[in-house]
């Protein structure tokens, strides 16, 4: 009979391996160009949720029981360069992370069972569910990293997936527009953390939470870091919250990330990806506690995204839409919450609102059946929805404030005009200055690929 | 007598010599396409044996027992050492899939006779450390590429001014070296310079950074990718220059290092052509391998090493990925969306893996190499390390935005097959497994790469003086301690 140490290692190895496992089989099978019936790999993706849900229900019943609030699993060093340099993988089991990880398990688990059906003889369904796995292995990794390196491996895999997945249609150039728009957000919001996660490491020494975040139960942690380091830490992790979950100036992105398919605007957008950004500050709560500046940069960036959701979200006129710029308001509360200290609050708002947005984002394609019902139902019309504008007296301001509102803030234009542009005009003319140099030097057009039509002399297509 | 006590480097270099001349007799491609295989093949097969050798700790006088080369030179000038022992195989590799990936449409265009001439060359300039015969290996190489552009009657004058500059200012430097007292002491500003400059020209630092865009421009794809993705001038700057070069010549080489990781990384994502934004991709990691360089610590050593070996293997994979790209549509512009994705899906996830390997995503072979390339510089300078993370950063930004482009967006229309054939399916999953197999298991890539470090400042160390050596160490490293002793004395 093996004891409860071992017992609690190997189930925690089942939770981290379950997702690990099917991405591995969804991966190699896409990369070596096999064709898996659908049936199996529903089959395959039950299997893995279910295991994975079941060890970690496991783990948290058994931390109940025994009553402990702390189990780290030290897998081991994955990289060491002695006296210099370790790269440890660890997992801790916590009053935080298990919570989210059995909530990206439910939540994944049921966005699976319900893609098995809508994405039903779609031509990307190996796709979608491979980056779905992808998606599930980078959430559970990031809710149960016991260092920041490990959290930045799963933080990067989610990133991908998303991408990926708003990109999804690809006979169309809009998706892969706008999925090269969230790629851009989440490569600063990866950079902050990767910047962020090197900071860390000097401070300690190693990047593992236990030694940033001082000894103690999460969230009762104290840390050691003074507070002009907390500052410094505390903004880079503030940047990469705000490129994740959408938070002002980055919060464009996330109707632009509805584009993709409606399962996974569910799952991402709407429940878990776009709530890593607040779990990655209740991680680190006891670290930014200990700068009051910073935790009012956190409330005032929290609450100013809320009110610009909330006022976004009013008029939109796809429920897709206005349900993204819902679930940011809550998001933008949630991240006060965490200022504010309120730790407990803030995890089951998550908790409780992902669970929500979830059953909203599946009902999305039946809802003018819904309306059609509730309609039949009461003999009536339902009655129109208010607005925030009605209550506005002034003409000229509630003019203003639509027009700011229809236009979501004019974040994505300010991004676009004073940050895109000017980069893009930059490079462009180092380009061109580059095409008159090598002109120059070869006393000819020295530039044969820029007026490239196809297909061109040679390729398999000519011969067709 | 034992089979790895046989000569298995020269073989490599001697078989890749023979088989160009063989291969420069068949006009039929074909014919030269099989042979041309086979030759690189063989040769990659020896380099294997040659790095086994190394790793199985055979003593050199064991190893030079069975080798020609002490009766043809009297002693021994090819040989693997800590820094090239991976690299070769690598450098081999990487002809072998090339001469692979080279579908029917690309045989006609590419020489395999040239191609394996300047194997040959690069797995001599790869396992010699000899001043002189590095220079003359590294000035001969700028040869093939030159006769490329001739043959296929492309503007060449670009490409020759530079190597040109490249050769008479390596030349100049190594003889101002050895006027100065030769290289077991710190060569002085007059003869640093030169090399300084030569080096800086044949990595593509900027300013001297057009040539390469210009040679992806006018080579053909697999040639082009063959001459800068083994990052002989890095080689170059590590035998010839790190050893010998002051401080502030390391510390400038690196300055400009850094100014073109991050300008030309800007530059990939604005290209509107995919020749160039691969020249631009590469241009930015071959400069981030010589930041690392010159940091002067074991870290930064060791990352910048790991770089190394992703350079060679992560780009090369998405380098021979484009060129399939481009066999089936030829060369396509970044400005409009192809939608190539469902007539060639296998394709597809290839050159994202291996784009995304080249950048450092997690779990590829470039990720622990980036983290120890962005710690040690952060330990140094935050600029430093807000300037590599900056690069990096938008690297992986041009490599979705050339996946997006090529890939997504648009429907395609095509009345022909255009799937992975067979032979070009092997070599680019055989990069994407060592990409993914060097990145999920990274410890004995990073082990022999930081071993190969600790040799490199200990070399530097015994010419110039434990001073010169890990200005950036921590406290409790020896070198550290070394200084600190230097200076009480």
């Amino acid at each position: 009979m093996p004891d409860s140490a071992t017992l609690i290692h190997a189930l925690g190895f089942i939770v981290v391996a379950s997702p690990t496992l099917l991405t591995a089989v969804l991966g190699f099978s896409s990369l070596m160009g096999w064709k898996l019936p659908e049936e199996r790999q529903a089959r395959f993706v039950y299997v893995a949720v279910v295991t994975g849900l079941l060890a970690a229900v496991a783990i948290l019943a058994d931390m109940l029981f025994v009553g402990t609030r702390h189990i780290p699993i030290n897998i081991g060093n994955w990289v060491v360069i002695p006296g210099h340099y370790h790269f440890a993988i660890k997992i801790v089991f916590d009053r935080l992370s298990v919570p989210l990880a059995i909530l990206s398990f439910v939540l994944s688990g049921t966005i699976g069972a319900f893609a098995t059906r809508y994405m039903h003889r779609e031509r990307g369904y190996n796709r979608f569910f491979m980056l779905y796995a992808i998606f599930m292995l980078g959430m559970v990794i990031t809710s149960l990293a016991g260092t920041i390196e490990t959290l930045f491996t799963g933080w990067e895999l989610v990133g991908l997936s998303s991408a990926l997945l708003v990109a999804f249609f690809q006979e169309r150039s809009a998706p892969a527009r706008n999925g090269l728009w969230v790629w851009t957000i989440y490569r600063v919001s990866d950079a902050a953390l990767l910047l962020a996660a090197v900071v860390m490491h000097h401070l300690r020494g190693e990047g593992d939470f236990d030694q940033l975040l001082g000894g103690g139960n999460w969230p009762f942690e104290h840390s050691a870091v003074s507070s002009h380091e907390a500052l410094v830490v505390g903004l880079l992790l503030l940047v990469a919250v705000a490129g994740k979950s959408a938070l002002i100036p980055f919060s464009g992105w996330l109707p632009r990330a509805m584009e993709g398919p409606t399962p996974s605007s569910a799952v991402f957008y709407g429940s878990l990806s776009v709530h890593l950004g607040a779990f990655l500050l209740l991680r680190a709560s006891p670290l930014l506690q200990n700068s009051q500046l910073l935790c009012g940069i956190i409330i005032a960036l929290g609450l100013t995204t809320a009110v610009y959701a909330y006022l976004a979200g009013s008029v939109q006129t796809d429920i897709k839409s206005a349900l993204s710029f819902a679930s940011l308001s809550q998001v933008g509360i949630i991240v006060a919450e965490v200022g504010l200290g309120f730790h407990y609050v803030a995890l089951f708002h998550l908790l409780g609102h992902a669970c929500l947005r979830t059953l909203q984002f599946v009902r999305v394609p039946s809802l003018l059946q819904d309306y059609r019902s509730l309609e039949n139902a009461i003999g009536e019309r339902l009655p129109p929805a208010g607005t925030p504008f009605k209550r506005i007296s002034a003409n000229r301001g509630r003019e203003w404030l639509f027009r700011f509102a229809l236009e979501r803030g004019y974040l994505d234009s300010f991004l676009k005009e004073y940050i895109v542009t000017p980069y893009i005009k930059a490079f462009r003319w180092c380009d061109s200055l580059e095409r008159r140099w090598t002109d120059f030097l070869s006393g000819e057009d020295s530039r044969e690929t820029e007026n490239v039509t196809k297909p061109h002399f040679g390729t398999i297509e000519e011969y067709s | 007598m034992n089979i790895l006590e046989l000569p298995w480097l020269e073989t490599a270099i001697g078989l890749a010599l023979v088989g160009s001349i063989v291969v420069s007799r068949f006009r039929d491609p074909d014919r030269a396409s099989r042979w041309g295989v086979f030759f690189t093949g063989a040769s990659f097969l020896c380099t294997l044996f040659a790095w086994l050798q190394f790793y199985v700790g055979m003593s050199p006088e064991q190893i030079a027992r069975y080798s020609i080369q002490p009766k043809l030179f009297g002693r021994t000038l090819f040989a693997l050492d800590e820094l090239t022992a991976p690299i070769v195989p690598a450098v081999a590799i990487l002809h072998f899939l090339s001469a692979v990936a080279t579908s029917r449409a690309h045989m006609r265009r590419f020489s395999f006779a040239w191609s394996l001439a300047a194997e040959s060359l690069r797995l001599a300039t790869f396992s010699t450390s000899e001043p002189w015969l590095l220079i003359a290996l590294l000035s001969i190489s700028t040869l093939p590429p030159y006769f490329e552009l001739y043959n296929r009657r492309k503007p060449k004058r670009v490409y020759a001014l530079h190597m040109a500059l490249f050769v008479i200012l390596l030349v100049l430097g190594w003889t101002a070296v050895e006027l100065g007292g030769g290289p077991s002491k710190a060569a002085a500003w007059w003869a640093a310079i030169p090399l300084l400059l030569a080096i800086m020209v044949r990595c593509g630092t900027v300013p001297a950074h057009c040539w390469v865009s210009d040679w992806f421009e006018h080579a053909s794809m697999g040639i082009a990718l063959l001459y800068v993705v083994p990052l002989s001038g890095v080689y170059a700057a590590v035998r010839l220059v790190l050893p010998i070069a002051p401080s502030w010549v390391l510390s400038s080489l690196g300055m400009m290092s850094l100014v073109t990781a991050v300008y030309a990384a800007g530059m990939a994502t604005i290209q509107r052509d995919t020749r160039r934004f691969f020249a631009q991709l590469f241009l930015s990691h071959a400069s981030l391998v010589l930041v690392g360089l010159e940091l002067q610590s074991v870290l930064s050593m060791t990352g910048s090493l790991c770089l190394w070996f992703s350079v060679i293997l992560s780009l090369g994979g998405f380098g021979l990925a484009l060129r399939a790209v481009e066999a089936r549509f030829g060369r396509l512009s970044l400005n409009d969306y192809h939608g190539l994705y469902e007539h060639s899906p296998a394709l597809a996830v290839c050159f994202l893996l291996t784009g995304l390997g080249s950048v450092g995503f997690p779990a590829t072979l470039g990720f622990i190499s980036t983290e120890l390339l962005v710690d040690s510089a952060v330990e140094l300078s935050p600029y430093i390390g807000f300037a590599v993370v900056v690069a990096a950063a938008l690297n992986g930004i041009a490599v979705v935005r050339a996946y997006f482009y090529l890939f997504t967006g648009a429907r395609h229309v095509s009345t022909v097959s255009l799937q992975l054939g067979l032979r070009e399916r092997i070599a680019v999953l055989t990069f994407a497994m060592l990409i993914l197999g060097g990145g999920l298991f990274p410890q004995p890539g990073v082990t022999t790469r930081e071993k190969a470090a600790e040799v490199i400042l200990a070399d530097r160390a015994k010419r110039l003086g434990p001073a010169a050596t890990e200005p950036n160490a921590p406290k409790d490293h020896p070198a550290a301690e070394h200084t600190v002793d230097n200076e009480n004395r």
